[in-house]
């Protein structure tokens, strides 16, 4: 089964009733489906055709590209300019907003520029510290956080209005998702702050890699006892590990990722490491697969994104689906096309 | 100062039933206040609230005050500004992504929060700084939505 559903958000077309958004990201989600979302890192480039070419690798593996935002406070090509590059071709996109960089004036003209160019979803995001970056001396903007973000944008889209006050002709439709980290301390505030991110307009959320399913498990406990899954849909973040040395690098250089001692030593202990990191993550997305109120997972495999397909592939939890993807666009109708 | 600052958040509650106190006392002053004219004292209290707030909180002085819903931890000292909760950037020890050497402002704010009755406010969403008020007195400030009912500049 191919989905027909291309990703066409033409502003005029009118919204389903409850949905934000025209994208079939939401769509997908709302119809119960486990998502899969995927990581690309935008190039160091100003050419389109480096940004296709990151894309297709996912072709018919991925429902949704998130598009990083500086990702590690280092330069790259804007996650705007990416996502709407991507949505010119059909992709569905979910556009990064980090704080780190931009005030809340760059910020809101982004989203309504996003949302002109068909992005449907936006991930608002604080963003790491400069000095995680090839920008150090860099200064650091850090005017909202990423749930008076959240808040913002939910205004401008609910209320058409900048955070001024000022109105806005044409709102944006956009599906707004937001970032949890269970593996980071303190651990039980992390549910609360999820609820604070619903309250503040989150519909989604893409969490941290997950390297220790006993943490995510007390996590969604605390979630489901609260029927905060009820709320948002929870894309639990996932990667390949490529080795023993780069988990040890990760865990020491990446804010926020937790990767406990028995996965390093499973993985020094392997005589092919990068399969192993691979099997690794296949294990995880179906173990998470298990629990209950998660609604997708999101791959992000940074440098090893050709690998993507095949985790995807072998751990089944597309059962039968394949996502759109531009190979398909000749036999592709749009959704209102469907429709009728 | 993160022994001072530390020290504050561990005694959050005493803090909070003084501050309480003080506020009241503030309050009841307003009729002189509004004679001396607000704008003409603010500079005045501006500078008494930097040197109290900023020896026993670090406190810097955004003129949004939120003391009192994060458990006596002032949240611009951290170093992304986080006004609503921890970023996931939080060391396993605890300690902030930016600076190693400091424990996360929000695993402090949410312990002193534990300790006073009014906790809960931690929930409240933080509004983004009015960057205007910056250096201005948020006791001041306090007072007046007080008398008057409705929020000034937050």
């Amino acid at each position: 089964m191919v989905s027909n559903e291309r990703d066409v958000p033409a502003y005029s077309e009118p919204l389903d009733p409850g949905f934000s958004s025209p994208g079939h990201f939401e769509d997908l989600l709302r119809a119960g489906k486990f998502a899969v979302t995927a990581e690309l890192a935008p190039p160091d480039s100003a050419n389109p055709e480096d940004v296709f070419a990151r894309a297709s690798v996912f072709d018919g593996y991925v429902d949704a590209i998130n598009a990083t935002d500086g990702s590690g406070a280092n330069c790259h090509m804007s996650s705007v300019a990416v996502c709407s590059l991507l949505t010119r071709v059909g992709y569905s996109t979910i556009m990064q907003v980090s704080c780190r960089d931009r005030n809340r004036i760059a910020i809101q003209g982004d989203v309504l520029g996003g949302a002109a160019m068909g992005v449907a979803n936006v991930l608002c995001l604080t963003g790491d510290g400069v000095q995680a970056g090839d920008h150090p001396q860099a200064k650091p903007v850090f005017d909202l956080d990423s749930t008076s973000l959240l808040s913002i944008v939910k205004t401008m889209r609910d209320r058409g209005h900048f955070q001024s006050g000022r109105k806005i002709v044409s709102p944006p439709h956009m599906f707004l998702g937001a970032a949890a980290n269970p593996f980071a301390p303190p651990f039980d505030y992390r549910p609360i702050q999820l609820g604070k991110k619903i309250a503040a307009g989150a519909q989604f959320i893409q969490t941290q890699y997950c390297f220790d399913i006993q943490r995510l498990k007390n996590f969604m406990n605390v979630v489901r006892d609260n029927g905060l899954h009820e709320n948002v849909f929870i894309l639990i973040g996932v990667g390949p590990l490529a080795s023993a040395k780069a988990a040890e690098w990760m865990r020491k250089n990446v804010p926020g990722v937790h990767i406990p001692d028995d996965i390093i030593k499973r993985l020094s202990r392997a005589q092919d490491m990068k399969r192993e990191g691979r099997q690794i993550c296949i294990e995880m997305i179906q173990q998470i697969r298990e629990i209950d109120g998660i609604a997708g997972v999101h791959v992000m495999a940074y440098r090893q994104e050709q690998t993507v397909a095949e985790i995807i592939d072998r751990s089944g939890v597309l059962a039968g689906r394949t996502p759109w993807h531009p190979g398909v666009l000749n036999n592709t109708k749009t959704k209102s096309e469907t429709a009728q | 100062m993160y022994k001072v600052r530390r020290w504050s958040t561990r005694h959050a509650a005493f803090l909070e039933r003084f501050y309480t106190r003080f506020e009241a006392l503030l309050t009841s002053a307003h009729p002189l206040f509004e004679r001396l004219g607000y704008q003409r004292i603010d500079r005045v209290f501006s500078v008494i609230e930097r040197v109290v707030k900023g020896f026993l909180f670090d406190s810097k002085m955004c003129g949004s005050c939120t003391l009192g819903s994060t458990g006596m931890t002032c949240p611009m000292n951290c170093p992304k500004k986080m006004r609503n909760g921890p970023c996931g950037g939080v060391r396993q020890n605890g300690h902030c992504e930016v600076k190693p050497e400091m424990p996360c402002v929000w695993l402090e704010a949410y312990s002193g929060s534990r300790q006073i009755d009014t906790g809960i406010r931690i929930l409240q969403l933080q509004e983004p700084v009015d960057h205007r008020l910056e250096n201005t007195s948020s006791w001041l400030r306090a007072v007046r939505s007080k008398v008057s009912g409705v929020s000034h500049g937050q």
